[in-house]
């Protein structure tokens, strides 16, 4: 699971809403893909982003020089782009867990793949 | 004890792959077989690949032992890929042992067969012990006379279009043509309220009557099914589904003998020997409890002395050798059964099941339970089978994708095996589907993928520039549980985001042409035209070569015998869900759609060095449910869903097709 993944990933646990939001990692086993890099591409992704978000998960996989946030003209900022496109894209969960914050839920993530599949109470509405 | 063999420095090189060889064969023998085989020499050998499952007879493996010395005997048992020689001395079998080790024989195909030989204690068989025929049977030889034999295979025509009324459909392992009632191998019955045109060949009627006179037979029959088989070809073991037939099921072999082989449900195999103009009459405990099957082989095991000619292959060892299978053409005889089977064998009979196909769900629960038994428990069976079945992605989904600006963000809901995932290395693609073992398969070919059900993705709101659904919301058991399945697609999107769906579409002809579906991918149809394949396109596309398959199965009892009469039988409730016959139009919205699994052999195959034996079984079929739509009703469910609103929605190779915008 790459972060941009983690990043539209939510708990959807019945009745959290949007406090399902951001899922809290742990992970265990991380890898890192070597991925084309395409600036335009990551360039794109920049607003889409939840920074808050990507910042936690950033966090708790202790990566370091994480850009703090969108710079002015990051467009055109190789340096910038080459940073995110290594967060968002190279970075990959391979085994942990997934914790929505509101209900305490936990997801497991095992060979890069997150299960999300609730059982029939925790999606009655 | 194979060190003394290993450890020889004189080898050459071919010496030294027959010594592995031979070791191996005796590692197989043991492990598959139980054939302990010792280091020190005594009279007795097993020759692997020399056995009458490997295709070598008698008379062509005795002189290539005598050479050796005086043979006391030679069993071969039926089926085996090895036999067993007991020489009179143990000098002789020495002898055997070194010269025939490696040696090369050629087997009655014509094929090379390298014999490996071994020392064994005693010739260890299982004695099959006096077999009798399967109660209720009976072979009654020469039973019509040699002209009659010639005028029936004359009679028939192979050539008849498929359009004729009597119907012909040419199987993988057989030709068949049916007369009086078809018999469909989806439900391994006959429709019993759709007689076909003409009844039986007239032909058959002196015949029948004749054998009413004689008392082979007590009724009359009115369904007649004809096979040929040509070498090599074969049916499955199977018993006629109960409540599709009466209780006398008589079989007339023509053209040539063959060896079937009956099954009795606690291991008991006989195999028995049909002479060409015998005509066999299956009833009670043999018709109703054995399954009957023909093994696809080019030979048959058979007596080797002259005296025995029908009946049970007796298990004397000693006297068996091979036969050359000729063209074999069989006249099946049955009568249609009108009443359910109240048989004394409840646990193979299909009328006294007390398995029956799951109802159309009443409620929300019901309905979620469907899907998990017929829908999501079957993908994760068949999901192997069903992603090597999908790798051509449909040109409209891929137009779809390719159109989307760079850098979307897209989630695939229901991504299968994941084969959109890819289409567009300008787009971030997440795929999601039920099923964990496709899913796997996403993640093998390095795609973003997580397990949820359609009805709650772990999706943020509003985070998709476009979604596509692909054949999934035909898995949806009640129209609420569509429209919320869209309606979860739809708060993916975020305003001005497009979705792509694509659902299962109950008019397989639409503007007067046949979809693909229904016209088959073999026959009609030049290779060349534009394809645009759909969910089910493609999946009827690659199921019909399982029909293939499927159709030689028979009446094998499988799932779909518990169902038989679902689609149309009067005794069953109305709510039941009928049985859809693949490559057919559909004849309700919601039903139980066949899949035949295949690709679970070989696990227990015997002794693979000495090459293929046994028999070839069908897999296992499964049924998934689908709800197909009709035309309009997929945008009257779009339209159901605020803020949105319907581009464009058309139909592709018969699946109704939406694209839809949030507002």
């Amino acid at each position: 699971m790459k972060l941009l993944t983690h990043n539209l990933l939510t708990s959807h646990v019945r009745g959290v809403g949007p406090r399902g939001f951001p899922l809290r990692l742990q992970a265990t086993e991380v890898r890192i893909n070597p991925v084309e890099f395409n600036p335009e591409f990551v360039a794109r992704m920049i607003p889409k982003v939840e920074w808050a978000a990507l910042l936690e998960a950033a966090d708790t996989l202790h990566l370091v020089e994480v850009p703090k946030g969108p710079t002015e003209g990051y467009e055109r900022d190789e340096q910038f782009l080459r940073k995110m496109h290594h967060v968002l894209l190279e970075v990959d969960v391979l085994e942990g867990t997934l914790q929505c914050p509101e209900s305490g839920r936990l997801f497991p993530i095992s060979r890069g793949i997150p299960n999300m599949l609730l059982n029939d109470e925790e999606t009655e509405t | 004890m194979d060190g003394n063999h290993r450890s020889n420095p004189k080898c050459n090189k071919t010496e030294k792959k027959f010594l592995r060889k031979q070791i191996k064969a005796r590692h197989t023998l043991l492990r598959h077989e139980g054939v302990e085989t010792v280091s020190c020499a005594t009279q007795s050998l097993v020759v692997a690949n020399g056995g009458l499952g490997n295709g070598v007879s008698r008379n062509q493996l005795l002189p290539v032992l005598e050479k050796c010395g005086l043979v006391d005997a030679l069993l071969m048992p039926p089926n085996k890929p090895y036999s067993f020689v007991r020489y009179k001395t143990t000098e002789e079998s020495k002898k055997a042992y070194v010269t025939l080790n490696g040696k090369e024989i050629v087997d009655d195909l014509g094929q090379k067969i390298i014999l490996y030989l071994n020392f064994v204690e005693k010739v260890q068989c299982k004695e099959l012990g006096l077999q009798a025929l399967p109660p209720g049977l009976m072979v009654v030889e020469e039973v019509i006379s040699s002209e009659d034999e010639k005028m029936l295979l004359e009679s028939i025509d192979w050539t008849e279009g498929t359009d004729n009324q009597n119907v012909q459909k040419s199987l993988k392992h057989r030709r068949v043509k049916h007369f009086g009632f078809e018999f469909h191998y989806e439900t391994n019955s006959v429709d019993k309220n759709k007689p076909l045109p003409g009844g039986l060949p007239e032909i058959c009627d002196s015949i029948l009557e004749k054998w009413l006179k004689e008392a082979y037979i007590k009724r009359k029959p009115d369904q007649l099914t004809i096979n040929q088989y040509e070498p090599g070809h074969g049916i499955p073991a199977h018993i006629d589904t109960h409540s599709a037939f009466e209780d006398e099921i008589i079989s007339l072999s023509l053209g040539a003998e063959i060896v079937m082989d009956f099954k009795h449900p606690d291991g008991v195999t006989v195999p028995v020997m049909l002479p060409r103009r015998s005509l066999l009459v299956m009833t009670g405990e043999s018709r109703y409890l054995w399954t009957h099957g023909i093994t696809p082989r080019k030979f048959d095991t058979v007596q080797a002395s002259e005296s025995h000619k029908v009946g049970i292959i007796i298990s004397d060892i000693g006297d068996l050798t091979l036969s050359k299978r000729g063209i074999r053409t069989s006249f099946t005889f049955r009568k249609v059964r009108q009443t359910s089977c109240n048989c004394i064998y409840p646990s193979v009979c299909d009328s006294q099941r007390k398995e029956t196909p799951p109802s159309f769900p009443e409620s929300d629960k019901e309905a979620s339970q469907l899907e998990q038994e017929y829908v999501h428990r079957v993908y994760e069976e068949i999901a192997g089978h069903f992603s090597s079945t999908r790798h051509t992605p449909w040109p409209r989904i891929t137009q779809f994708l390719k159109a989307l600006p760079s850098g979307s963000i897209v989630a695939d809901i229901g991504c299968g095996n994941g084969k959109y995932l890819g289409i567009n290395k300008e787009l971030h693609m997440i795929g999601c589907d039920r099923s964990q073992n496709l899913v796997d398969i996403c993640r093998e070919r390095q795609f973003q993928a997580f397990i949820c059900d359609a009805l709650a993705v772990p999706v943020r709101s509003e985070s998709c520039d476009a979604c596509i659904s692909i054949a999934v919301i035909h898995h949806f058991a009640t129209a609420e549980r569509r429209v919320a399945a869209l309606q979860e697609l739809v708060r993916l999107l975020r305003p001005g985001g497009k979705a792509l769906i694509y659902v299962w579409a109950m008019e397989q002809e639409y503007n007067k042409q046949k979809s693909k579906y229904l016209r088959g991918n073999r026959n009609s149809q030049g290779k060349k035209e534009e394809i645009s394949s759909d969910a089910s396109v493609q999946e009827l596309l690659e199921q019909m070569p399982d029909m293939g398959d499927q159709d030689s199965a028979c009446s094998v009892p499988s799932i779909s015998d518990f169902w038989e009469g679902g689609c149309n039988s009067s005794k069953v409730t109305n709510s039941k869900l009928p049985v859809h016959t693949n490559r057919t139009s559909f004849h309700s919205q919601d039903l139980l759609v066949p899949w035949h699994l295949k690709g679970n052999r070989g696990k227990d195959k015997p002794v693979e060095q000495f090459g293929t034996v046994g028999s070839h079984d069908p897999g296992p079929v499964f049924h998934r449910y689908y709800h197909v739509f009709c035309e309009g009703e997929l945008e009257a469910a779009c339209q159901t869903l605020s803020n949105v609103s319907i581009l464009q929605s058309y139909y592709d190779q018969g699946n109704w097709c939406v694209i839809l915008q949030k507002l």
